[in-house]
């Protein structure tokens, strides 16, 4: 048979089934409303659970694009430097992160999708909920129980379909989400452990170090020319060891001497 | 005729249209008996296509019970095999 045909029957039969169950149909009339009423509220609960799911991916890929930025940034750094073999490095890390960010995306996408739906789902509820109110108001002031029997099985039937698809529809995306809240978790997990970090930059951020060191030096140098554009002088290694000797030749020990010298060679040849 | 996307709500379609919806539905049947997922993808995604196109969505406030009822967009083979069989996926 059709596989139209079948799903129409299997809801058939659903609402059939339970209204066989009701037996003076005016007052079950008020119970059905309540179950209504409760299954909007789950509704609307569902929208709220895929939407904070959905935030919290949010943050997670902004921190994540953020990460990203920081390697690329890093990269151009050491490439100025003349150090490809970090900006690989960083690249490379990068690379890692941005295939996080795609899956996330993905998912983000699709929970962005989920929450449309079920807000929908909500509204056309909402509005089978309140035609029903009307309906049942009515059929309770105007018709006695054998009359109103027709009337209300109509009424029941027609909202008992829209209730199982909503019903559908939040199972569906309370799946999603929790599957979506456990994959969150555990990266929300890793990010606090620092494992994504040392993902992006290694344990202590290696490449951000390495690069502090050729920026450090640089600036030695820089400090250095800046000093012996001061002094006036060309050399000043050679001027420093002079003046290390004459102070030698004035000292009390000559322990503090030689340890002055055998540093300051030491910070020429850094130089 | 009322035609039910699910997830997506109901729909006016012509009486006029039903063999054509008939005959894609044959199709998609056909496709769920062999177990040929890419094709029961393709069939349901044609057949939700042609109903939305020839169908006006009807009033939600209306509480009349659909004569058809679709799979929605994303749904599975198995998904639909699950509905098929009752196995509780319309929760009461």
């Amino acid at each position: 048979m059709s596989v139209m045909k079948r799903v129409t029957m299997i809801f058939r039969a659903k609402a059939n089934k339970a209204l066989d169950r009701m037996e003076d149909p005016r007052e079950t009339l008020d119970y059905s409303y309540q179950t209504q009423l409760e299954l909007l509220q789950k509704v609307r609960r569902g929208v709220a659970d895929v939407a904070t799911s959905r935030k919290r991916l949010e943050l997670q890929l902004n921190q994540l694009q953020q990460n990203s930025d920081k390697l690329d940034r890093q990269a151009r750094d050491a490439l100025a430097a003349g150090r490809e073999d970090l900006a690989r490095d960083a690249l490379t890390r990068k690379a890692g992160i941005q295939t996080q960010v795609t899956e996330l995306n993905q998912q983000y996408t699709s929970l962005q999708g989920e929450e449309e739906r079920l807000t929908g789902a909500s509204q056309r509820l909402q509005a089978k909920v309140d035609a029903f109110r009307t309906k049942k108001e009515t059929i309770k002031a105007t018709y006695t129980a054998a009359e109103a029997q027709t009337r209300i099985n109509e009424a029941f039937t027609g909202i008992s379909e829209e209730m199982g698809d909503v019903g559908m529809a939040i199972q569906r995306a309370e799946d999603k989400t929790e599957q979506m809240k456990a994959r969150a978790g555990a990266l929300d997990e890793l990010m606090a452990s620092g494992a994504i970090d040392d993902m992006v930059s290694g344990p202590r951020d290696d490449i951000q170090a390495e690069l502090d060191r050729i920026g450090a030096s640089n600036s030695v140098d820089v400090e250095l020319e800046r000093m012996k554009g001061e002094l006036g002088q060309g050399g000043a290694p050679r001027q420093i060891e002079g003046a290390g000797a004459t102070d030698g030749a004035a000292s009390e020990t000559a322990s503090a001497g030689r340890s002055e010298q055998t540093q300051q060679p030491r910070a020429g040849d850094g130089a | 005729m009322i035609v039910r996307i699910l997830g997506e709500g109901q729909l006016q379609v012509a009486d006029s249209a039903a063999d054509e919806l008939a005959s894609l539905d044959a199709k998609l049947e056909a496709a769920v008996e062999v177990s040929d997922e890419d094709e029961f993808k393709t069939v349901l995604g044609e057949l939700l296509a042609r109903v939305r196109s020839i169908g006006t969505p009807v009033d939600p406030g209306t509480l009349e019970a659909s004569d058809l009822i679709i799979p929605g967009e994303d749904a599975t083979m198995a998904e639909v095999h699950k509905l098929l069989t009752d196995e509780g996926v319309i929760p009461s």
